[in-house]
């Protein structure tokens, strides 16, 4: 225990009066930094969450963002296509083709899920945050208004400095392997394959 | 016929007075309160600094509509707001800027002022009582019994600068200050300060507005210009306050140049002593009802009675 008298929080009187008007004097005579919103841009960071972008053509339809979603605000409608054989005789191919993609962002609550879910990087986080309306029903954003906002994605940050490569680099950085000898089938009648190169002589 | 010229040039005078210097503090508040709390709302209308956010106040308060509870007593309720807004103007009458420079030089100025300032709490009473509103009820015995405890304190610490001048007049009080009477007075002036601020129901002491527990007091019921009237009043009241402490206890038009440029020093400590009353509302919190009256009765009338006792001492024994 210090034997130091310890100042008691928020003990009333004189003193704390007195504080009362050094810190409304301090404030007087300086500059408050409110930011100026509506005049003055405000400088998000680049992961910050305003809208959802949508790439078209990267979403298979595979619902996953529509079934993860907490609001259930991600609606999706789409049909099935036959694409004819690419090879004679080949096989006919069916694939999705997307007819509805909503969000809405008055049910939205930004949590993310859908983005990290993507498998296909069909969604990302755009920091425009200015799409307020007059009528609750345009916060509909429909597939044509969402991949507009891709403009507006700011390109991912690079790795930080220190860290791990990413691993597709790390791989097509790694020195080829040496071929592997391969042996001969054991017991051949004939004398068995022809002895790998190395071994002649 | 020249006095009949003189009386309309001091009645326009002291109009003109009444008109612009409470909007003034009005418009000092907006902006230091603004400062002090690093607010920028009140620095947007009319591009420099926000200077017309006091015209676009007004534009508003005429725009609302003027509603009269139903069961509310109606003329009491109607008359109020004047009740509470006049008597300033007649009380700023009598307060002398310089000698002469003056609405109506009285030889018992301090007891008038004094007295047409009270009359002004009779409008919140009125308010609270006739609103049909028990909160603005709660709110107007709130301000009787603040008017009770603080009327006593502001008499008797005037009665000491009284006392040591040796006379009512505002302007004999002024001609016999001297700076040393600063130190001398101190006590009385803190109980002046203190206590007028009280009587004009602002933070600290706003017990009876308390907005937060009794929605506004005896305003509750208020709308439009009405209210703007009481909120005016506040503002004269600070003006009638600041004044009347510049000229009793801060020496009013003594300093450098003081024989042409008197008024000027007045206006001055005037404006100094509202700058205050201001800062003291965004520094402190409010004060709960009984550490209102605590403060009234345990401090201020004592301190005001020994300020007394001193001050007869002191003239004592200079004469
Ligand atoms: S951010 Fe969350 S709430 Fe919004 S659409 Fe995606 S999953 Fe749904
Ligand atoms: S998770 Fe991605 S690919 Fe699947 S439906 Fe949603 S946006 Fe399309």
């Amino acid at each position: 225990m210090s034997d130091r008298p310890q100042p008691k929080p928020g003990k009333p009187g004189l003193p704390g009066l007195i504080k009362g008007l050094a810190v409304t004097a301090k404030n007087l005579t300086t500059p408050s930094h409110t930011a100026e919103y509506p005049d003055v841009e405000p400088s998000l960071p680049p992961r910050s969450r305003g809208v959802i972008a949508l790439v078209q053509e990267n979403c298979t339809v595979c619902m996953l963002c529509a079934r993860e979603c907490p609001d259930w605000c991600i609606y999706i409608d789409s049909h099935k296509e036959t694409l004819p054989a690419a090879t004679e005789g080949g096989r006919e191919r069916q694939r999705n083709v997307l007819d509805r993609f909503d969000i809405d962002f008055s049910l939205c609550m930004y949590c993310g899920i859908c983005v990290e879910v993507c498998p296909f990087d069909a969604l990302e986080w755009s920091p425009e945050f200015e799409y307020a309306e007059l009528d609750i029903k345009d916060l509909l954003h429909d597939k044509e208004r969402l991949s507009q906002w891709f403009a507006t994605v700011p390109p991912p940050p690079g790795p930080e400095a220190g860290a791990a490569e990413p691993k597709e680099v790390a791989a097509a950085l790694r020195p080829a392997r040496p071929r592997r000898p391969v042996r001969p089938p054991a017991g051949g009648a004939d004398g068995g394959a022809a002895p790998p190169p190395g071994e002649q002589a | 016929m020249a006095d009949a010229l003189e009386v309309v040039v001091r009645v326009v005078a002291v109009l003109a007075a009444f008109l612009t210097l409470p909007l003034l503090v009005g418009q000092t508040e907006h902006k230091v309160m603004a400062h002090m709390q690093g607010r920028l709302g009140p620095m947007y209308a009319g591009g420099f600094h926000g200077w017309a956010q006091l015209v676009a106040d007004g534009v508003k308060f005429m725009q609302k509509e003027d509603v009269t509870p139903a069961a509310a007593d109606r003329r009491v309720f109607r008359l109020a707001p004047a009740v509470a807004l006049v008597p300033y103007l007649v009380a700023m009458v009598a307060i002398p800027l310089a000698p002469g420079v003056v609405g109506a030089e009285l030889d018992a100025g301090l007891l008038f002022v004094l007295a047409a300032s009270a009359v002004g709490v009779l409008g919140t009473l009125m308010a609270g009582w006739s609103s049909a509103n028990k909160y603005a009820l709660l709110g107007g015995l709130r301000a009787a019994a603040q008017l009770l405890s603080y009327e006593l304190p502001i008499v008797l610490a005037a009665s000491s600068v009284a006392m040591a001048a040796g006379t009512l007049s505002l302007v004999g009080i002024g001609e016999a200050w001297r700076p040393w009477w600063l130190v001398w007075q101190a006590p009385a002036l803190l109980c002046f300060l203190v206590a007028g601020v009280a009587e004009l129901q602002r933070p600290p002491f706003d017990m009876p507005v308390a907005d937060s527990e009794i929605v506004f007091g005896p305003y509750t019921e208020y709308t439009g210009l009405r209210f703007a009237f009481f909120l005016l009043s506040e503002y004269a009241g600070i003006v009638v306050l600041s004044a009347l402490t510049a000229v009793l206890f801060l020496g009013g038009w003594h300093g450098p140049f003081s024989d042409a440029l008197g008024w000027l020093w007045t206006l001055l400590k005037t404006g100094a002593v509202a700058v205050l009353v201001i800062w003291v509302r965004v520094a402190w919190p409010r004060l709960r009802e009984d550490q209102l009256q605590a403060l009234a009765w345990k401090v201020l009338v004592p301190l005001a009675l020994a300020q007394l006792a001193l001050t007869g001492l002191v003239v004592v024994m200079i004469s």
